[in-house]
C-alpha cells in the first residue's frame, strides 16, 4: 500500500489556505508564458480553470467532445450555487457552509478542503456578478437566496432555474475572451483518449478530432482534467449523453488512483422511467422542495386519482419522518425514503416506482403567479415529458443517478497521484464526500477552476522546465500507437449487438445492484457477470462507418468499453465498503429506522483504488480522514 | 398500461461527409411510443439500421433536456419541429400522428456547413463570442456582488436574453441566415446591466462585424426567428442591438 500525502498545510483550519497560498512556490509573470498546460473539459471547473490561467499568463490548451465549449453539461444544473454571504441575515457563515458539507457529506470527505470550498465560495459570487451573470434579485436591487436541502438557512443564489446555464456562459464569456486574445488554443469537438507520462509526470494526451478521425498528440507542462463525473455507467441518469469516464479511467490506467467509485449520488425528484427505449432521465430541481410537498397514499395500491385523494389519508412521509427538515433533508436521505415507500408498495403511477411532488398548497398560500415565477420553466418542461399539468395534478418523481461524488484522487492542491496531472469538479473526490447536498456542484467546480488551481499549479510548474518533452519523445509514440489499436479492434469486430445494447445491459445490471441499496450477495454477483458482458462486448459488438469521418458509434463503443472497466473498480469498493455512509447504502447495515449505520471505526478512509494490471484485482490505498472541527456525530435531520 | 403506438414514415436528409453530395433517404418508423422524445424516436430507428448493417443517422444531441442547444434539425420545414418553445428533444412523438410522413433535415446556412447527415458546424457563433460576448473581469478582481444594486426589472431583462442556448434555430429560420436574433441577445444582457457598460460601444461594433464577416445575412423583419426560438427570445433584443450600434 502507497502512503498517500494529501499535503494539508498544517494550522488551524481557518488559516490553512492564506498559508498554502503563502508558502507555495510561484512563476514569475515573465515565465509563465512559457509553459503550456492543457485543460481537458469546458465545463464550470475547466472553463474557469482555462480561463484564469490564461488571464495569469499560461499558454493554455482547452478541450472538449461538443462542438462549442458552451455545451459541457455543467449548463443543465438548475437550482442554484451556494455561498456563506449571509445576505438574508439568518445566521450563515463560512463554518456553518463548511460545517453543513462535511455533515451533508456524512463525514466522509477531506475537512480541509471543504473549509477552502467555503471560504472561497463569496468570491464566485462576485466573480460571477461582476462577469454579467444575471441571477435572481429582490425588488431592491440586491441578490436573492433561496434554500436547499440538507441546510436551514437561505444561501443558494440562483438564476430562475436555469443557474447552471448562466454560470457557464459566464465562464464560458472569459474563456472565449481568452481564445480572442490568442492565448488559448480551443479544440471543440476532440476527445482525450490517453494521458502521456514522460519520466512518472503527466506531459500531455493523445485525442481523437471527431470530425476527421486524426489521432492527434499534444505536449504541455501540465494537464488538467475536469471532465465531470462516471454517472452514466448507469446508462440511465440525468447526466447528458455524452457524459463519459473515458478520460479519467484511462488516466486512472496510466497511474492515478481513483477514489471512492461507490459513492454516487441519487438524486430524489427526477421524472421517471416511461419506457425500455428510455434514452435518459431528466432531472426537476431541488429547489423545487422549498414549495412543493412529498407524499404517497396511505393506501397501498391506491386507484384514485391524486386531487381525490383527501389530506387525511396522504402520507407526507418526509414530513412525517424528519420534522426539522421536513421536505427538504439531504438527497441520499430523500431519496432511501421514496425507495422505501415504493418497495413497501405505496408507489404511484403505472409503475409503482414513483411518488407524489404536490404544488396544491403553494399554489393556493403563494397564488399560481408566484409558483410560475420560481418554477416556471421547470413545469414547462415536465408538461412536456409527461404531458401532464402540474399545476393541476401534482409531478410524479422518482430517485435517479444524478452526480457522482467519487473521482480521482487528489491532494490538497487538487493534484492526483501523477505529478503534473491535476483533477478538478466532478472529476476528483474530494470535497463531498459521501453525499453531495444540492448547490455545492456548481460551487465546487468554480471554485476548483477560479481560485484553486490558478494558486496551486505553480508550486509545480516552477519545478518543470518549461518544454522539456517533445512529442517525438516514445512515451507519445507508444501512447498513439495505443489508441490505434484500440480504435481498429473495434471497428473489426462486427458482431451482433450495438453499443447501445450492451450499455443498456451494464446499466441496468448496477442500477440493481450498485444502486440504491446495495448488499454483498448483489455486488458479489454483479462483480461475476460485469467481466462476462465485457467479454461479450470485445466479441459481439457492431460498430460500423469510418474511422476517419464522423462516428458517433465508435465514440460511444470507446467509453462503453471503459465503463465495462470501471463499473467493477465501482462495485469492488461498494463491497469493500463494509458500512452504509451517505449515498452508498449497504443494506446489511442500517437502523431500525432504516437509516445509514457507520462505521468510523473501520471506514473512517477515503478508499484510492490502484490499476494493478488487465483483468487483475485493483490495490487498495487508504487516506486516513480526521475530523478536527466537525466531531464525527450521526447525522440527524428530524 | 400499454403504450399507445404509432408509425411514421421519416425522410431524413444523409450526407456522408462534408465535401460529399447528399440526398434524402426513407425510412420506415414502426412501433414508435407516443410517450417516446423525437430524439428517442431517432434512436430506435439508428438501433433498427445498425441492425440491418446500416450506418446510422448522425445528429448532434446532449443533454436532452432542452438547454444545451446541441440538438437542432429541422422538421417538416421548422426548426426544432413543430411544438413553439421546445427543442428537438423536448419535442415528444404525441404530438404526431400515426401513418404523419416527417421531413428532417439539418440546419440550412451558409455560416453552418453540414458536417455529416444532420450534424452541422455552428463554430461561427463562438468566433462572434470571442469578439466581445463577455465582459473583461480577471479572476479575483471583482468588487463585492451587492455593491451595485441592479433594479429587478433590468436583471430579469437581461435573463430574458441571457436565456439563449446558442442552438442555431433562429439562423436556420431567417430567409437570410441571419444571426441577429442570436447576437442581439447577447449584447442586449450586457448592455442592460451595469458591468457591461464600459465595453459597452466596442462590443457591439466587433460582434456585429464578425457576424458580418462569417456570413450571416441581414435582418429584414420576418421575425421567423422569434417563432422558432426554443427560448422564445424576443426580437425587441435586434431592436435593441440596431439602437447600440
Amino acid at each position: 500500500m502507497t502512503k498517500l500525502d494529501a499535503k494539508i498545510p498544517s494550522g488551524p483550519m481557518k488559516d490553512k489556505w492564506t498559508k498554502r497560498r503563502f508558502e507555495g512556490k510561484l512563476v514569475n509573470p515573465a515565465n509563465k508564458r512559457k509553459y503550456t498546460v492543457i485543460v481537458v473539459g469546458t465545463g464550470l471547473a475547466g472553463g474557469a480553470a482555462a480561463a484564469s490561467l490564461s488571464e495569469l499568463g499560461y499558454k493554455v490548451k482547452s478541450f472538449c467532445i461538443q462542438d462549442s465549449p458552451r455545451r459541457a453539461h455543467s449548463i443543465a444544473a438548475q437550482g442554484g450555487i451556494n455561498a456563506a454571504k449571509n445576505y438574508p441575515n439568518d445566521g450563515d457563515s463560512v463554518h456553518r457552509l463548511f460545517y453543513d458539507t462535511v455533515k451533508g457529506g456524512d463525514f466522509r470527505a477531506r475537512e480541509a478542503n471543504v473549509h477552502r470550498l467555503a471560504e472561497i465560495s463569496n468570491s464566485i459570487i462576485d466573480q460571477c456578478v461582476a462577469q454579467g451573470v444575471p441571477f435572481a434579485r429582490e425588488y431592491g436591487g440586491n441578490l436573492d437566496n433561496r434554500s436547499f436541502g440538507g441546510a436551514q438557512v437561505s444561501r443558494t443564489f440562483y438564476a430562475r432555474g436555469q443557474t447552471g446555464q448562466q454560470l457557464l456562459l459566464g465562464a464560458y464569456s472569459a474563456l472565449m475572451k481568452e481564445v480572442g486574445r490568442g492565448n488559448v488554443e480551443m479544440h471543440a469537438r476532440t476527445e482525450m483518449l490517453d494521458l502521456v507520462v514522460v519520466d512518472g509526470k503527466a506531459k500531455g494526451i493523445i485525442t481523437r478530432n471527431l470530425i476527421t478521425g486524426d489521432i492527434e498528440t499534444h505536449v504541455a507542462d501540465a494537464v488538467i482534467l475536469a471532465t465531470g463525473g462516471y454517472g452514466n455507467v448507469f446508462y440511465l441518469s440525468t447526466n447528458a449523453k455524452a457524459c463519459n469516464a473515458t478520460a479519467a479511467w484511462r488516466a486512472h490506467k496510466k497511474g492515478a488512483y481513483f477514489a471512492n467509485p461507490c459513492f454516487t449520488q441519487i438524486h430524489p425528484t427526477c421524472i421517471p422511467v416511461h419506457g425500455d427505449y428510455q434514452s435518459k432521465l431528466t432531472l426537476m430541481s431541488e429547489s423545487l422542495r422549498n414549495d412543493g410537498r412529498i407524499w404517497v397514499p396511505q393506501k397501498e395500491s391506491e386507484s384514485r386519482r391524486p386531487t381525490d385523494i383527501p389530506e387525511e389519508e396522504r402520507d407526507y412521509y418526509l414530513e412525517r419522518r424528519y420534522p426539522a427538515f421536513g421536505n427538504l433533508v439531504p438527497r441520499d436521505i430523500a431519496s432511501r425514503a421514496a425507495k422505501e415507500r415504493c418497495d413497501s408498495g405505496f408507489g404511484v403511477g403505472n409503475t409503482g416506482l414513483a411518488v407524489f411532488l404536490d404544488f396544491a398548497e403553494s399554489i393556493e398560500r403563494l397564488g399560481k403567479s408566484a409558483i410560475e415565477a420560481r418554477y416556471g420553466n421547470l413545469f414547462q418542461m415536465y408538461e412536456r415529458i409527461v404531458g401532464d399539468n402540474p399545476y393541476e395534478t401534482p409531478m410524479m418523481i422518482y430517485p435517479a443517478i444524478h452526480y457522482t461524488m467519487g473521482g480521482l484522487w487528489v491532494d490538497y492542491d487538487l493534484m492526483s497521484t501523477i505529478p503534473g496531472l491535476y483533477v478538478l469538479g466532478e472529476a476528483n473526490f474530494s470535497d463531498h464526500g459521501a453525499n453531495r447536498l444540492g448547490a455545492s456542484a456548481l460551487m465546487q467546480g468554480l471554485a476548483d477552476g477560479y481560485f484553486v488551481i490558478p494558486s496551486t499549479i505553480s508550486e509545480y510548474l516552477a519545478g518543470e522546465t518549461p518544454g522539456a518533452v517533445s512529442e517525438n519523445n516514445d512515451a507519445f509514440k507508444q501512447a498513439k500507437e495505443q489508441v490505434n489499436t484500440k480504435i481498429n479492434k473495434l471497428m473489426n469486430i462486427k458482431g451482433e449487438r450495438t453499443v447501445d445494447d450492451f450499455h443498456r445491459e451494464l446499466g441496468l445490471l448496477v442500477w440493481d445492484k450498485c444502486g440504491m441499496g446495495r448488499n454483498e450477495a448483489g455486488l458479489k454477483e454483479a462483480l461475476e457477470k460485469i467481466p462476462q458482458i465485457r467479454k461479450e462486448f470485445w466479441e459481439n459488438v457492431n460498430v460500423l462507418g469510418d474511422e476517419d469521418n464522423v462516428n458517433q458509434s465508435l465514440e460511444k463503443a470507446g467509453r462503453v468499453a471503459d465503463f465495462l472497466e470501471f463499473a467493477e473498480v465501482m462495485v469492488t469498493d461498494a463491497l469493500d465498503r463494509n458500512e452504509s455512509c451517505g449515498g452508498h447504502f449497504r443494506e446489511e447495515h442500517q437502523t431500525e429506522n432504516g437509516e445509514a449505520l457507520r462505521n468510523d471505526d473501520d471506514y473512517c478512509y477515503v478508499a484510492a483504488w490502484e490499476y494493478a494490471g488487465d483483468d487483475k484485482a485493483p490495490i487498495l490505498n487508504k487516506e486516513p480522514l480526521e475530523f478536527e472541527e466537525v466531531k464525527l456525530a450521526t447525522r440527524n435531520y428530524k | 398500461m400499454a403504450h399507445q403506438t404509432i408509425h411514421l414514415t421519416l425522410k431524413v436528409w444523409r450526407q456522408p461527409r462534408a465535401d460529399a453530395p447528399g440526398r434524402f433517404e426513407v425510412y420506415d418508423a414502426k412501433a414508435i411510443d407516443v410517450d417516446m422524445s423525437f430524439l428517442e424516436m431517432l434512436d430506435v430507428v439508428n438501433e433498427g439500421l445498425i441492425k440491418e448493417n446500416k450506418e446510422p443517422i448522425a445528429f448532434d444531441h446532449d443533454c436532452r433536456e432542452g438547454i444545451c442547444g446541441m440538438c437542432g434539425a429541422v422538421i417538416n420545414g421548422i426548426p426544432h419541429g413543430p411544438l413553439k418553445s421546445t427543442t428537438v428533444c423536448q419535442l415528444h412523438m404525441r404530438h404526431f400522428k400515426s401513418g404523419d410522413t416527417i421531413t428532417i433535415e439539418p440546419w440550412r446556412a451558409g455560416a453552418f456547413p453540414v458536417v455529416k447527415d444532420l450534424v452541422v458546424d455552428r463554430s461561427a457563433f463562438d468566433r462572434i463570442i470571442s469578439k466581445g460576448g463577455y465582459i473583461s473581469v480577471k479572476t479575483g478582481s471583482a468588487p463585492e456582488a451587492n455593491a451595485i444594486p441592479i433594479p429587478k426589472k433590468d436583471a430579469d431583462l437581461a435573463m430574458d436574453a441571457a436565456a439563449c442556448i446558442g442552438c442555431g434555430a433562429c439562423v436556420a429560420a431567417c430567409p437570410n441566415a441571419s444571426a441577429m436574433l442570436f447576437v442581439g441577445a447577447k449584447v442586449s444582457q450586457f448592455a442592460l446591466l451595469p458591468q457591461g457598460q464600459v465595453e459597452r460601444k466596442t462590443r457591439v461594433k466587433n460582434m456585429v462585424a464578425r457576424m458580418d464577416s462569417e456570413g450571416f445575412g441581414n435582418c429584414s423583419n420576418e421575425l421567423e426567428c422569434e417563432a422558432a426560438c426554443p427560448k422564445d427570445i424576443s426580437v425587441s433584443n435586434i431592436a435593441r442591438m440596431n439602437r447600440e450600434f
